[in-house]
């Protein structure tokens, strides 16, 4: 027998829908991804902690769950949400369907539901806290629950999501990177280790000179959930390692380093989750598809450091998109290079921060 | 980058008459070119031996020529309206073939024509089976064994070579006509030598079979400052085998992870710029082995294509539009999206519902012609539908066909055990109708995935709707709750259906519906999934 889910959000709207996954009670900041393949990648993304994310495209699951396309361990999100969860799974790859998954790793799904109107409505109102419930189906309740939940703002979600201690991702390689894990997704290890890196990783709490202690020719800054204002502890380590290195941020990463320079980061009102979201590189006006999931941006008008160059912009909203420091070695992009679940477009990036280590360590 | 400004009077050629395989879609694919060239100052100049056509109305060109679209007449135009530049990708592939010929004979460059959108080198490497493998080998992307011939002899050898069962495909025909899938000797004499009657250039394509695998499409596009997007992905219902125009076809596509759909969409970047097509839409087929997932190219058209009708359709992405201004050398962001009005079209849509294109086919007025479906296209027309799941725009598609199905219906007769294995093991035009008898008769999915190859995905989502069917028909005389009657709207059942299931009348179930106010919302086709705000979205009806 089906069994019903609510969800509620803090400014009283209620879907009701039914649940698959497994049954309970969970908050999280509501938030929709508009890419229409990759629910695998996007429900192993640390970046996704303390969220609930809805899927745009309404048929999910029908490629079912595999044994490769992880982005972590396991997934970090509080719920999932989406229009329909295909009953069977077909790939020559798949090894477990999305609701087993969901299950095994006790996360609630609810499906069922009118994504759209959802998404409608955060987008015109804004991502806010939500309830997804089973146990609990009263909307008073329920709403009166979303309110008091914790939210992201000011929350450092970081130290739920890095790794416990530093380890080794391969043995060997022609350049030491450390990974500054805030929640790394996997594919950065991949690329790096793809590109002759010795790769270690190591916990976000490390501090600079403890990483300057390992030798790396490069350092890279993570992707990782939640307020990047609420991570001062890492802003300081960026600081600690400005000139000493060769730096590379990616999303959290980015405004870890954006914040270091001096720049303020504010929220979006709905945010950037997607695989379609055209950049432009300034420095070639070449245009880019990139995959995003970031709910802050650093504010492009608070870098006034005159040394810290714009090299990427949004086109559809304008916002900030990479920065690059003009004396120290040091970039940054806001979206995903790794992709992931989304196009590899912008692995040229990779390429870019393998030239950068070879000049800075020359 | 701006535009053109070298260029003052374009050559737009029509695609003629409708046959089969080159339809309405093109006469659509001309208008908006000529709209969008004309919004921006160029003289047009049109030939299209079709009157019966939108693009041949006089308020859409500068001067329009009605005459036979073929070199010589084109080159008649040319002398006497001097025209800057030939857009040949937007009239099919009579137009890229006449415009090769003209090319060929030195008409463009005597009289200084620029061909824009593709020149004639690069629509000679997409099209020439050879050009076309040396290319994609170079690339590094794999193909199906192949081997060409020019005789009956030459045939022999490759056939020899590859082994049964083969694909046989006549070089520069439309829709793939008078080519065929060989199983023995017999058939192969038989296709090989009409082939080689039909192909203008005496050429046929011999290939390994990779009838039964998963077949794709990506829509692409590309513009001068060498930005690539790809407008949408479209998975074949039916299986390698039965030509792209016959199949039923679903977007984007369903049963690809994002690692797969990535590898694709590289592949499809890769071959754009390897063809060399500079600026405009492109259509690339590939074929997965869904037993290991062995992914190759099939083909490449360097123009807009009857796909490409239904990606601009399904996803609210003006494909030919956009491909007129790439021509006269705007870039992608420099174009507004139409519908969004304020971000660029340098984006790649994404869509919040499911599109099912199904072929129409009229074999009643065709006596004689063989019904079973092949590599060369049969279908006469195609409705699309679009819902909330797969079940949905399935049902709606079908009732929209005007063949009186009222959605997922079986055959009218009752047929035997050996009738649907045959029905499902050779496809026609109504095989879909006996995938419902077999559900019905309680065939395993797998069965079904041996007669067909179609996806298990697919047939059992075929099979939720049959099962459901059951249950509504078990509550006959009953009272039906209003949590049942919105399910099986959701479901994409009619009320003409229902009406069936409880022998009652649409109009008392329309007033069922109407007590219980389960009406049809209206969502947008907004190129985004709600993302931005649409200023100008076209609309579905869906009931979830």
């Amino acid at each position: 027998m089906e069994s019903k889910a609510v969800l509620a959000l803090e400014d009283g709207t209620i879907f009701n829908g039914t649940s698959f996954g497994v049954s309970g009670e969970q908050t999280g900041e509501v938030v929709f991804n508009t890419s229409m393949t990759g629910y695998q990648e996007i429900l192993t993304d640390p970046s996704y902690k303390g969220q609930i994310v809805a899927m745009t495209y309404p048929l999910i699951g029908n490629y079912g769950i595999n044994l490769e396309d992880f982005e972590s361990q396991e997934p970090h999100l509080s719920g999932f949400i989406v229009r329909e969860a295909s009953r069977i799974f077909s790939s020559w790859r798949a090894n477990m369907s999305l609701d087993d998954f969901l299950k095994k790793h006790k996360i609630m799904g609810i499906e069922g539901i009118d994504t759209r109107a959802l998404t409608l409505h955060i987008r015109s109102v804004g991502a806010m806290k939500g309830i997804i419930s089973t146990e609990d189906l009263d909307p008073k309740s329920l709403v009166k629950k979303a309110k008091a939940s914790l939210g992201l703002v000011g929350i450092d979600l970081v130290k739920e999501v890095t790794c416990k201690k530093i380890y080794e991702w391969n043995k060997q390689g022609k350049h030491r990177v450390v990974v500054l894990d805030c929640g790394a997704k996997h594919n950065i290890m991949r690329e790096l280790a793809a590109r002759d890196c010795h790769v270690i990783v190591v916990p976000a709490s490390t501090s600079f000179k403890k990483i300057l202690s390992l030798k790396p020719d490069g350092v890279m800054l993570s992707n990782g959930p939640g307020d990047p204002a609420a991570v001062v502890y890492v802003i300081e380590t960026v600081k600690g390692l400005l000139g000493k290195v060769a730096i590379f941020g990616i999303c959290l990463g980015h405004q870890m380093l954006g914040l270091a320079l001096g720049g303020k980061s504010f929220k979006l009102k709905f945010g950037h989750r997607g695989a379609n979201q055209p950049v432009m590189d300034l420095r070639t006006r070449k245009v880019e598809i990139t995959s995003q999931n970031h709910g802050f941006c650093v504010d492009l008008e608070t870098l006034n450091d005159k040394k810290v160059k714009l090299t990427h912009l949004n086109l559809n909203d304008q916002t900030l998109e990479g920065i690059r420091h003009l004396e120290f070695p040091a970039f940054s992009v806001q979206y995903h290079p790794e992709a992931s679940a989304g196009p590899h477009d912008s692995k040229y990036l990779f390429d870019e921060f393998m030239e950068l280590i070879k000049y800075a360590t020359t | 980058m701006p535009r053109r400004n070298d260029i003052k009077s374009i050559l737009i050629i029509g695609s003629g008459p409708i046959v089969i395989g080159q339809a309405c879609e093109f006469d659509y694919s001309g208008v908006q070119a000529c709209k969008a060239l004309k919004a921006d100052g160029y003289k047009i100049i049109l030939i299209n031996s079709n009157p019966a056509t939108i693009m041949t109305d006089p308020e859409l060109a500068d001067r329009t020529y009605i005459e036979p679209i073929d070199p010589d007449f084109i080159e008649k135009v040319i002398e006497k309206e001097k025209p800057d530049a030939v857009l040949p990708t937007l009239g099919g592939q009579t137009a890229l073939n006449c415009a090769v010929s003209l090319w060929e004979r030195g008409v463009f460059q005597k009289h200084k024509v620029k061909m824009i959108g593709a020149n004639a080198e690069v629509i000679k490497k997409a099209e020439n089976r050879k050009l076309f493998k040396e290319a994609m080998k170079k690339v590094g992307l794999d193909l199906p064994k192949s081997g060409e011939a020019h005789n009956y002899k030459e045939a022999l050898a490759v056939v020899e070579r590859i082994g049964f069962p083969i694909i046989i495909r006549p070089g520069f025909t439309l829709g793939g006509s008078g080519g065929g899938v060989a199983y023995n000797l017999d058939e192969f004499k038989k296709i090989a030598n009409h082939g080689l009657e039909v192909s203008p250039i005496s050429e046929i394509l011999i290939e390994e079979s990779v009838i039964g695998w998963k077949e794709y499409e990506m829509e692409v596009m590309r513009d001068l400052n060498d930005n690539v997007v790809i407008i949408c992905s479209i998975e074949n219902f039916d299986p390698m085998g039965v030509h792209t125009g016959d199949s039923i076809t679903v977007a984007p596509a369903q049963t690809l992870t994002d690692k797969e759909y990535q590898r694709m969409r590289d592949a499809s970047i890769a071959v754009i710029r390897e063809i060399g097509v500079e600026t405009g839409g492109s259509n690339i087929q590939f074929a997965i082995n869904p037993e290991d997932g062995r992914m190759v190219v099939i083909e490449m058209n360097p123009r807009v294509s009857r796909s490409s009708a239904l990606a601009s359709k399904a996803t609210g992405f003006p494909i030919a539009k956009m491909a007129a201004k790439l021509a006269v050398g705007y870039t992608l962001d420099e174009i507004p999206n139409d519908i969004t009005k304020k971000t660029p079209a340098c984006f790649e849509p994404t869509i919040d519902y499911c599109v099912v294109k199904i072929p129409r086919f009229t074999f009643e007025k065709f006596a004689g012609a063989d019904t079973q479906l092949t590599t060369c296209m049969k279908s006469v027309g195609e409705a699309m539908s679009i819902g909330r799941t797969f079940k949905e725009a399935l049902q709606k598609g079908l009732r929209s066909l005007e063949i009186k199905l009222f959605g997922f219906e079986g055959p009218k007769i009752d047929p035997t055990a050996h009738e649907i294995e045959q029905k499902l093991r050779y496809p026609g035009a109504d095989r879909v109708l006996y995938i419902k008898a077999a559900l019905q008769k309680e065939l395993s999915i797998d069965q079904i995935f041996d007669l067909t190859k179609i996806d298990r995905w697919f047939l059992d989502n075929m099979k939720e709707i049959v099962e459901f069917e059951g249950k509504l028909k078990s509550l006959r005389g009953k009272k039906v709750s209003t949590q049942v009657l919105h399910a099986a709207k959701i479901m994409g059942f009619s009320d003409r259906q229902l009406a069936g299931f409880w022998q009652m009348s649409e109009e008392e179930i329309y007033k069922l519906r109407k007590e219980k106010n389960i009406m049809p919302h209206f969502k947008q086709v907004d190129t985004c999934a709600a993302e931005f705000e649409a200023y100008t979205p076209y609309y579905y009806s869906t009931y979830s």
